[in-house]
């Protein structure tokens, strides 16, 4: 589970027939991820496609969706209707490092309260906020499936479990 | 975190603990890519009848009897057959997957090749869940490792049985751990529920014959191809065949990934001793045993009551093997904010395609919200129920009876810890303990 999509999220989305150009580099790494299906499938590819347009342009863009649709021969609302499902995508500009808290149960039995509270008064910010600074989104989300290892949190792509309060303080001192 | 095995030898977790074991050169060391080559030798009748014959029982949550799925595939069918792994591990509680997945990454790879052959497939996804991108760089390598020393690609292993293996990633919804809501978000949709029939043996990923089997069930496959069916039943009991890994978290001493035989007795022992009993010396209060989606069990139901970990003994016992994932809860737990968590959890996850589910879930958190900040009725628990009646049986996928049935065994089995919330209004208008 990625982060709750916030429900103003239409207010960052400029409605434009701009398109996104890519490196030949990053066409290229789009074009590895179609070969994985059937040629008259490739709308497979899509959510695989959606996290390349993330990655390089920071959150899921009009632009970038009006290339993927295009890229795929798709509607542009095809791809809006699949990109705005999955909690992993981010509809509006966030902070340079996602934290990502888990709230399930066993996170919150086993220390998530603390560990949130500690996470949000070292930033200064509230859950679903960014760092004016534009370095730090902290968002609670749902079972990371690390329950083992509660409480834990996700920076980016990196898990981080067992945590401690010094624990968290020395994975985001570590951020630039 | 334990990962280990008690009271069998380490069979699913036979490379857990072997340094390199993700590798090709390790696995095949330690006997991988023997039974594939020992598959690809039989006919796929025998391999499927092996697979029935260890009563292997699908391990994500729904414990479907594995060989038996595989024999609805239509193999005489022209269209190409899929099979499809459930890497979605989403299940609250639910984290063994993941060890499978980065330690043994190579017995997946060869589950579905033998499962494939079997089947007369010659395509193999991986469905990840999004937020384990670590475990598809991982992966990704070990199948690139296996096509290289023709494990995977064209003429496996000298034969003419050609077979692809590809990873796909989710992108954060739970309900994509439901096998129709899968193949919809495998084909580039949103996650939503298809109407079963067809079942994807007749029609799943682009409306062809598909299995959709979960990580451990696949991983069991070679193991099952190696020793005999028969064999592999037998170190469980009859109905549940073989080992089983269970995953631990909560109020434990020792949390982790537990590899039992089937039919292990009993869960007080499993608890108390195994996973070193109950943390600052603490008092059990609940268990839920098969990840969030079963019933909840008080103390009562655990202590002195024998309760056998197989399919069989868990429902007996009073609730349901699931995807294995234990929440151990001592008494320093209030099951009603314990069980608002959870529904928490499914009003976040309902994919919003039927009615009951997404309304019924979204009302269910505003009662629990209002129960705690003290504003709760003392009616708000029969409410609760009443939701949950109009809800279970009456949504399109099984994630709607998996919002109710926390609900209604909380209610049910620790009335205290509700009542306490829902008293009258006193005299200084204040409702509840706040």
């Amino acid at each position: 589970m990625g982060a709750a999509v916030p429900t103003d999220f239409t207010n960052q989305i400029v409605f434009t027939d701009e398109v996104a150009e890519f490196s030949p580099a990053v066409v290229e790494e789009m074009k590895s991820h179609l070969a994985k299906y059937p040629a008259d499938r490739t709308r497979s590819a899509l959510i695989p496609l959606l996290f390349v347009i993330q990655r390089e342009r920071g959150w899921v863009d009009n632009p970038g969706v009006n290339f993927l649709a295009k890229f795929l021969g798709l509607e542009v609302t095809d791809v809006w209707e699949t990109a705005t499902f999955y909690s992993m995508f981010n509809l509006r500009k966030i902070g340079k490092h996602h934290i990502q808290i888990c709230k399930t149960l066993s996170c919150k039995i086993m220390g998530e309260p603390d560990i949130t509270d500690h996470v949000c008064s070292k930033l200064g910010i509230k859950p679903g906020e960014t760092t004016p600074d534009g370095k730090f989104t902290v968002s609670l989300v749902e079972c990371l499936g690390s329950c083992g290892t509660a409480p834990m949190m996700q920076v980016g792509f990196d898990y981080h479990e067992d945590l401690t309060n010094e624990k968290v303080d020395r994975i985001l001192d570590s951020l630039d | 975190m334990e990962i280990k095995a008690i009271g069998c030898e380490p069979l699913q977790l036979k490379r857990m603990h072997v340094k390199d074991g993700h590798t090709l050169k390790v696995y095949q060391e330690t006997g991988g890519y023997a039974p594939l080559k020992k598959a690809l030798g039989m006919s796929q009748d025998d391999i499927i009848n092996e697979v029935k014959a260890s009563a292997l029982r699908g391990r994500g949550g729904a414990g479907f009897p594995t060989g038996m799925k595989w024999s609805f595939v239509p193999r005489q069918s022209p269209k190409a057959k899929y099979i499809v792994c459930n890497a979605d591990e989403s299940e609250p509680g639910t984290f063994k997957d993941r060890y499978l997945l980065e330690r043994d990454p190579h017995a997946l790879i060869e589950g579905m090749l033998i499962a494939a052959f079997a089947l007369g497939s010659e395509a193999c996804y991986i469905y990840f869940r999004g937020e384990y991108k670590y475990l598809i760089d991982i992966m990704d390598r070990a199948i690139e490792e296996a096509r290289a020393a023709g494990i995977v690609g064209k003429n496996i292993l000298g034969s003419s049985f050609n077979c692809e293996v590809y990873t796909h990633t989710g992108a954060g919804a739970y309900i994509c751990g439901e096998e129709t809501a899968l193949l919809s978000s495998l084909e580039g949709y949103r996650g939503h529920p298809r109407m079963k029939p067809p079942f994807p043996a007749i029609e799943g990923l682009y409306a062809c014959p598909t299995v959709v089997n979960n990580v451990e069930t696949l991983t069991s496959v070679p193991q099952i191809i190696e020793m005999g069916g028969e064999a592999w039943r037998n170190l469980g009991t009859e109905k549940s065949g073989g080992t089983k890994l269970w995953s631990v978290s909560g109020h434990v001493n020792k949390p982790g990934v537990y590899e039992l035989p089937m039919g292990y007795r009993d869960m007080e022992k499993f608890i108390m001793e195994d996973c070193g009993g109950i943390r600052g010396g603490r008092k059990l209060k609940a268990v839920i045993p098969g990840g969030s989606s079963v019933y909840i069990m008080n103390a009562d139901q655990v202590i002195g009551k024998g309760v056998t970990m197989d399919y069989e003994g868990l429902v007996a016992g009073g609730s349901m093997v699931g995807s294995g994932g234990f929440i151990v809860m001592d008494e320093t737990v209030d099951v009603m904010e314990s069980t608002k968590n959870l529904t928490e959890f499914y009003k976040h996850e309902s994919c919003g395609w039927c009615t009951p589910c997404r309304e019924g879930t979204d009302w269910l958190v505003k009662i629990f919200n209002r129960i705690s900040i003290g504003e709760g009725r003392p009616e708000d628990a029969q409410l609760l129920l009443d939701i949950c009646d109009n809800i279970e049986g009456k949504s399109f996928c099984p994630l709607g009876d998996a919002a109710a049935w926390p609900i209604q065994s909380a209610i049910k089995r620790f009335p205290e810890d509700f009542k306490k919330w829902l008293i009258a209004k006193s005299e200084d208008g204040i409702r509840g303990n706040v």
